[in-house]
């Protein structure tokens, strides 16, 4: 068997290809679903009535989703830089922590101010914490992979020690958990009666500043260049570092106002379940929308559809909620071939 | 006791020993991938899925040993699909990675629940005893801390010798490290390497999962969810700090598990006041430090995540 | 001479490209074969295939009388035929020992014999006067010693039949001579050799009998001592090619120097010992070299790359030692860079994108930070057709372009910005005669139009031609300025090996 590049990849078999993916993911969890002993299409009718059925549903699934776009963007343009950022749930949790430090109380402005005043430090929070792995690549050589990695889990720890003393809400009754954000830091609702707040504004907004970034500037140019080819970039006078800084402070940056998000527009307050993997879904959010930053927010929304449909099915099947994660799975695995199709033939010898 | 009388325990040693043992499985096992050129950041859903396959075994009815060779199976099954993707056709090893890590903890995950959907607190097994060794174990100090083990410690240990063996005395051995220096050398000398890589990382992430296998059926007696908390990603940064080398590999997850195995007697010290958090801390923070140290003069093998085409020369 | 080895109809295709067409030669016993084509004529193809690296489309290949298995190199191995490659397939943190007998052993056995190998390796050494300490790491030989250690790769296997694809490209020619002893030795004990060359001079010295190949096809076919320089050359490329040459000019002022200039090799770039260096306008200066020598110094240096250690750099008079390559190249140098597919260029973006890499930041190609899309468009175009590259439009993956296009592509983009400095790393290698034509002619023009010109290359036929003088490289040390009218091919190389005509302690400032 060999791989024989296409002279051009046509834009519609890169539309194509996520929808693929999707559609073998679909099929092969179908087989896990059938093992389960219930019929796959009642369950991924349920799922996707559960998901898009009915207004409350919709609603769920674009507050779930709104999150997701944001550390999404920041895992495709990272991803677009060859900057293995994994670390987007640590980065979540900083713009988190950000939000409760800043929010709940420390400093009062109107909400006109004090929302763009909250989203601003919960970016750089997300932004800085990436740079610690980023100096590390970029003056020791440390592979940002396990760094990003690791810094998750002690940013979970740190935050539950913050949780359990010194942002403790001395309300909550003995609960860690923080203080409220200030009325003036919510992110108002957006559709009534519905969980859906300005957020989802502000990760939409992002998408298009990113997508815009990356096409019609010269950042973009230099990110995406890097990412190719360090070489090259270097050679042509691009300063490497200096790019995947920028990067970095972007990518993080984008993770932490998915922190800001939840805590002032979801929650109210923070906790130590706040994110149930945003960060890590992010990244599957990312390799399905091909790193584009539009698609990334269709990417969002279905991979959303999936964790809240999966909930609702499992409440009235026999299928582990489970299902949804091994589903973004298998869609990862399969979108990164049919990515790879778009840009070579097969040739059986 | 003070901080450091703890070191003269031998219930310290003991406990470094037992967990050091996964460690040394996994990190065992990322290091063949790597040193064959491949990159596997599925180890932590290997773990993942080594300790729930085991642990399911014996709960299903099987013994511990049939357990652990079928831990081992399920994880090698995984490294296959892993090398499909990235050895044969070329595909980026960090995504890969990452999509099987997530693979193979929602399937874990999935099917523990689905076969036991009632547990609220998880079952037990009866795990794997003590083995003492014979008249070593009776050692005054050294015999409890190094000689009363389980069977799976011991085979760590033994490893360690095989692995470095089957690197550096063996034919294959020689030639999975030629697919990790230069593979278009070791084609033109004859050696199949998309085989020998796909073995690599089938035999490496097969020892990944025994070391999660380790966890439920010897080290715990039951399958908690995000049980390996992180372990696979530490052992990767354990692999860089051992240069790619069986011994180091053993000498840093001892010096790594001795911390974590310090730690947590500390902390239970009377007049210490530190938050446990930060002890928990301890060990991602020790794996970061140890990737600075080393990394800048890492001396990575030549084609490690560079994919390798049949018949494509420079 | 019984054939001990011979190719039948060998047919293959890339795609639209047939890369063998046909191809039917033999070889005798003993004999030595030179098969001689310009690059891109299908020698390395060919020898691909006997080697099982690639599976031919149509024919087949005999072996001391039976049929070889096609696609696998262990095959070709087991059947006494050795390849030493042009690009060694060596393993640099590897010992020598271990690089010799990986496949040798098979891969179910539980114990390497390393005794028996080593005491093998040893008596082959001796032998054939191929001197390596078997426990060396391969990253630690130099060149000429690594070209021995795949020597030695075959001859462990027992090799009869032994294939060589350029291998005095890397060499000096006294090494390369060294080469033609050990040659004629092996021959002398029976083995067969097969020479892929396209340097006419080594053909006539070393072969029995020629056989060129062009565009695919064997051309021609004669015994060496009825062939000649002249005639190789045409049926190598099938026309009197006129590779331009410049006309006289009289240098002008100082654009660039280095004078005693020293980098230590610690920094990473290579080394130069008390180097000194004068580019004028109108005026190619070329550097001849064994690569290793200091070369990527010199480019490090003009590129803006490094700082030297000590000495003073100047452009145009002014300081430069505290630069960036952004710096270098708005004051007016420009950068063909030695690796072009892989540094200068980025494979996966489009031709306009690889044609602005230098110059996005200024305007007309963007503007406060935006690109403006029409503006680059209406260059690239512009620049497509004043180059002649060949591409599917401005909007084709680079990826796509072969060599030669790539390399118009990076004139164009160097030579627009109409450089006063020109840095020419190796720019005709790896390409067909036309374009080396091409690229030889645009660095005339800007020579003739003012620029001062650096041309560093391994080739010195290609130096001679076109320089204006000459200076050698050797562990750093720079010679002094050459006439390439008077020097003679037999004295550079001299001093390429760190022995100059003269016998004196040769290059100024080389460290003995």
């Amino acid at each position: 068997m060999r791989l024989e590049p296409r002279e051009h990849s046509s834009t519609r078999l890169t539309l194509m290809a996520p929808v693929a993916a999707v559609f073998v993911a679909l099929v092969l969890c179908a087989g896990l679903i059938l093992w389960t002993g219930e019929n796959p299409f009642t369950a991924y009718a349920l799922l996707f009535k559960g998901s898009l059925g009915s207004r409350f549903a919709l609603t769920e699934t674009l507050t779930r989703a709104t999150p997701m776009i944001l550390t999404g963007l920041a895992a495709a343009i990272a991803f677009r830089a060859k900057l293995w950022n994994i670390g987007g749930e640590g980065q979540f949790y900083m713009g988190a922590l950000a939000a409760t430090w800043l929010g709940a109380g420390v400093i009062t402005l109107p909400p006109w101010l004090m929302i763009p005043f909250l989203v601003l430090t919960g970016a750089m929070a997300g932004g800085l914490l990436l740079l610690i792995p980023v100096i590390l690549k970029n003056k020791l050589k440390v592979d940002e992979v396990v760094t990003t990695l690791l810094l998750n889990f002690i940013v979970l720890l740190f935050v539950s020690y913050l949780l359990e003393g010194p942002l403790r809400d001395p309300m909550s009754m003995g609960w860690p958990q923080a203080a409220p954000v200030i009325d003036e830091g919510i992110l108002p609702p957006i559709m009534a009666k519905s969980r859906v707040h300005l957020g989802l504004f502000i990760a939409l907004a992002a998408a298009v500043l990113v997508w815009a970034v990356m096409r019609f500037t010269v950042w973009g140019y230099e990110i995406r260049a890097v990412g190719h080819n360090v070489a090259a970039a270097a050679f042509s006078g691009i300063s490497v570092n200096r790019t995947i800084v920028l990067t970095a402070l972007i990518s993080g940056g984008l993770a932490g106002i998915g922190g800001v998000g939840e805590v002032a527009g979801t929650k109210g307050y923070l906790t130590l379940d706040l994110s149930p993997g945003f960060g890590y879904a992010g990244i599957a959010v990312a390799m399905l929308a091909a790193l584009h930053p539009l698609a990334v927010v269709l990417s969002a929304l279905f991979l959303a559809a999936i964790y809240v449909g999966a909930d609702s099915m499992s409440r009235a099947l026999n299928v582990p909620t489970y299902i949804s994660d091994v589903i973004v799975a298998v869609s990862v695995l399969s979108v990164l071939v049919s990515l790879m199709l778009t840009r070579y033939r097969i040739r059986w010898r | 006791m003070d901080v450091f009388e703890i070191l003269l325990t031998g219930g310290f040693w003991a406990a470094t020993l037992r967990i050091a043992t996964p460690l040394i499985f996994a990190t065992l096992g990322e290091l063949i991938c790597e040193r064959a050129g491949v990159l596997n950041l599925g180890i932590e859903g290997i773990m993942t899925m080594g300790a729930m396959s085991g642990w399911m075994w014996v709960y299903m009815g099987g013994d511990l040993v049939s357990g652990v060779m079928f831990a081992a199976f399920v994880g090698g099954l995984f490294g296959l699909l892993h090398s499909q993707f990235v050895v044969y056709l070329g595909l980026s090893q960090h995504v890969s990675g990452i999509g099987i890590t997530m693979l193979a903890s929602a399937l874990s995950y999935f099917v523990f629940r689905m076969l036991l959907p009632d547990a609220t607190t998880p079952p037990k097994i009866e795990p794997f005893q003590s083995l003492p060794v014979p008249f070593l174990s009776d050692l005054p100090f050294f015999g409890p801390a190094f000689f009363n083990q389980t069977a799976m410690t011991y085979a760590a240990i033994i490893l360690v010798f095989a692995v470095w063996y089957a690197l550096y005395r063996t034919p294959v051995g020689l030639a999975v490290r030629m697919a990790g220096e230069n593979p278009m050398a070791a084609e033109a000398q004859g050696i199949d390497v998309l085989a020998v890589r796909t073995g690599a990382v089938v035999v490496g992430s097969a020892f990944m999962a025994v070391g999660g296998a380790f966890l439920t059926m010897s080290a715990f007696d039951a399958f908690y969810f995000g049980m390996v908390n992180g372990r696979g990603w530490i052992c990767v940064a354990l692999v860089i700090f051992a240069s790619w080398k069986p011994g180091k590999a053993l000498i840093g997850a001892l010096l790594f598990a001795g911390i974590d195995a310090w730690q947590v007697r500390v902390q239970q010290l009377p007049g210490v006041n530190i938050p446990y958090q930060f002890f928990l801390m301890a060990p991602y923070v020790l794996s970061i430090l140890a990737m600075i140290i080393v990394s800048r003069k890492a001396l990575y093998p030549k084609a490690l995540l560079v994919p390798f085409r049949r018949g494509e020369r420079t | 001479m019984p054939d001990i080895l011979k190719l039948v109809d060998i047919t293959i295709r890339f795609g639209p490209l047939v890369a063998n067409d046909s191809i039917s030669l033999s070889l005798g016993e003993g004999e030595v074969l030179a098969l001689l084509g310009e690059n891109g004529a299908g020698k390395t193809t060919l020898m691909n295939i006997l080697f099982g690296h690639y599976v031919a489309d149509e024919g087949h290949i005999e072996a001391f009388g039976e049929r070889l298995p096609p696609g696998q190199p262990d095959a070709a191995l087991n059947r006494g035929i050795g390849m030493v490659h042009q690009h060694f397939s060596l393993a640099e943190n590897l010992s020598v020992l271990e690089n010799i007998t990986l496949g040798t052993e098979s891969l179910w056995s539980m114990r390497r014999d390393r005794k028996g190998a080593r005491e093998k390796i040893i008596g082959l050494s001796k032998r054939f006067g191929l001197v390596v300490d078997p426990d060396a790491l391969v990253g630690d030989l130099g060149v000429g010693e690594r070209q021995r250690v795949e020597i030695l790769k075959a001859l462990y296997r027992e090799a009869r039949i032994l294939i060589l694809d350029e291998p005095t490209a890397v060499l000096t020619p006294q090494e390369a001579d060294d080469l033609f002893e050990t040659l004629r030795t092996l021959v002398a004990g029976g083995m067969s050799v097969i020479f892929i060359s396209h340097k006419l001079h080594e053909i006539l010295a070393i072969s029995d009998r020629v056989v060129v190949l062009r565009r695919g096809k064997i051309v021609a076919e004669t015994e060496t001592r009825d062939a000649d320089r002249a005639s190789l050359a045409e049926s190598m490329v099938g026309r009197s090619v006129h590779d331009p040459k410049g006309e006289p000019m009289a240098p002008g002022d100082t654009l660039f120097e280095l004078a005693n200039v020293s980098l230590s090799s610690a920094r990473g770039f290579g080394r130069l010992d008390n180097a000194n260096l004068v580019l004028r306008r109108h005026q190619i200066t070329g550097i001849a070299g064994v690569s290793g020598n200091g070369q990527q110094a010199l480019a490090s240096l003009l590129s803006g790359n490094v700082r030297p250690d000590s000495g003073a750099m100047k452009l145009f008079g002014e300081d430069v030692r505290d630069t960036s390559p952004l710096q270098m190249v708005r004051r007016g140098v420009g950068r063909i860079p030695e690796d072009r597919n892989h540094v200068g260029v980025v494979g996966e973006m489009t031709v306009w994108e690889n044609l602005i890499s230098e110059s996005v930041r200024s305007v007309p190609q963007s503007n406060k930070g935006i690109l403006d899309f029409k503006a680059i468009r209406e260059n690239a175009d512009r620049l497509i057709a004043d180059y002649d590259i060949r591409c599917q439009g401005a909007q084709a993956e680079t990826r796509l372009l072969s060599g030669g296009n790539v390399q118009k592509l990076i004139l164009a983009r160097v030579l627009d910005a109409q450089p006063a400095v020109i840095l020419a790393n190796q720019p005709a290698r790896g390409l067909d005669v036309g374009a080396i034509a091409y690229v030889h002619g645009k660095l005339l023009e800007a020579r003739a139009r003012g620029a001062a010109v650096l041309l560093i290359s391994e080739d010195l036929e290609e130096l001679m031609a076109l320089s204006d003088q000459i200076q050698v490289v050797f562990h750093g040390g720079l010679s002094e300025a050459l006439d390439p009218h008077t020097v003679t091919l037999r004295q550079l190389g001299l001093m390429m090996s760190g022995q100059d005509g003269s016998g004196e302690a040769a290059i100024t400032g080389a460290a003995s």
